[in-house]
């Protein structure tokens, strides 16, 4: 149980930042996961009134503040337009609408944790995080940083011509994934995102050029082949270090052959 | 820390504790339609609508409401009512336990899609738990009090 003694909706980004680096208090997105805590905050920094929770569209962008929540993102046309509603598929089995309207982008890509689809599908795109203090950096960077006391505040996701296509595997439907799969062809350059390792996400690109003369079963099947052994799996309740290696190969070749269906 | 909440039509003025949540700062005002479940925000059974939205109020602080509007089960019997005796006509209801929760998400779904398919009804109520039914009784009652509206 988490207990709360001060509550603050802060009023501009730096008053949270400055708020933020005492390790007793504590940045809410959602709640959704902090909730299942146990521990004693002293201040909840709310960022709900900064203006963070829209998704703007440009000819060249999308910009999403932290704070906007993961039914917004299944919802938006044109995220979905522009990922062949790869972005819907990611999130649509997250539990059920009125957690979606709850849980934000922010907080599920702040906490970079393994079993979230939305970091595992970010990765596929040509996206970067602004941080508050960070600046601007690749979003597979800042996948890949230990947790700071900064400020996440928006995504930036370039219209960059691409395909992209997302799959999880779960015991249950509204489960956490026992893999997630992400894969996209953005520019000529296939990327393969696998999430629920169970770790944090990781993306692979194909460097050996196995898809360099083309997709074809046969490609698709190397390439999954050798995803699946690059890419490190353990074990935990929902499946076995081995079971999740075979499911990467399954999922990648099938998504690359999806991959090749989208126009 | 005072906050203010517009509860099923109603001004409340109250004065919490910042680690309260909504669904305990709405049983304290008489709204025993919200119940706690799970615990772990997966079962629903603590839905309500905060400005016309579908969200979990055992995860959610009553402070984050404050400003805004929240309607529960008690606020919205006539707009329930249309679908509600459906359902139970297909004995879905059963132990009851999950009903609230199942209701208001079913109102929510209801006035985003008016005319939903059955899988559309699967996907807008899978955050609902029901460990008597099945789910299939609340799609058939779901189903049924759609068909008579097209009747």
């Amino acid at each position: 149980m988490i207990t709360i003694k001060n509550y603050i909706r802060a009023s501009s980004l730096q008053e949270a930042y400055d708020l933020n680096q005492s390790k007793q208090n504590r940045i809410i997105g959602g709640m959704l996961w902090i909730k299942m805590a146990s521990s004693n905050v002293n201040t909840i920094i709310d960022l709900s009134g900064l203006g963070l929770d829209s998704i703007t569209e440009t000819d060249t962008e999308f910009s999403i503040g932290a704070m906007v929540t993961l039914r917004q993102l299944e919802m938006h046309q044109g995220l979905n337009n522009y990922t062949n509603n790869a972005i819907k598929n990611s999130v649509h089995d997250i539990v059920g609408v009125q957690f979606r309207n709850m849980a934000t982008v922010g907080g599920s890509i702040f906490g970079r944790f393994g079993f979230s689809d939305v970091l595992t599908m970010f990765l596929t795109l040509d996206c970067d995080v602004e941080l508050y203090k960070g600046g601007i950096i690749p979003l597979n960077k800042f996948s890949q940083m230990d947790r700071d006391n900064d400020i996440l505040v928006r995504l930036i996701v370039k219209k960059t011509p691409g395909k992209f296509v997302y799959t999880s595997m779960r015991n249950t439907k509204t489960d956490f994934p026992v893999i997630a799969c992400g894969v996209s062809c953005i520019n000529g350059q296939y990327r393969f995102s696998i999430g629920a390792r169970p770790g944090r996400a990781l993306l692979l690109t194909d460097e050996k050029g196995i898809l360099s003369n083309g997709l074809t079963k046969q490609s698709a099947e190397s390439m999954a082949e050798w995803v699946s052994e690059n890419i490190p799996t353990q074990s935990n309740i929902r499946g076995s270090a081995q079971y999740r290696t075979h499911l990467i190969k399954v999922l990648t070749k099938r998504s690359l052959l999806e991959l090749e269906k989208v126009k | 820390m005072e906050i203010t909440v517009n509860v099923n039509e109603h001004t409340i003025k109250s004065d919490i504790e910042p680690d309260c949540l909504l669904i305990d700062f709405l049983r304290e005002h008489g709204c025993y339609s919200v119940k706690r479940g799970c615990e772990t925000s997966n079962c629903g059974l603590c839905t309500v609508l905060l400005d016309g939205k579908p969200v979990l109020s055992c995860s959610m602080l009553a402070v984050r409401a404050n400003g805004h509007t929240v309607h529960t089960l008690e606020g919205l019997q006539e707009e329930a009512k249309d679908f509600v005796e459906f359902i139970a006509d297909q004995g879905a209801d059963q132990c009851g336990f999950c009903n609230p929760g199942f209701v208001m998400n079913t109102i929510s779904l209801l006035r985003e899609n008016p005319d939903p398919t059955d899988d559309e009804i699967k996907s807008y109520l899978a955050g609902n738990l029901c460990r008597c039914s099945g789910y299939e009784g609340q799609l058939r009652g779901i189903r049924n009090y759609l068909n008579s509206k097209k009747a």
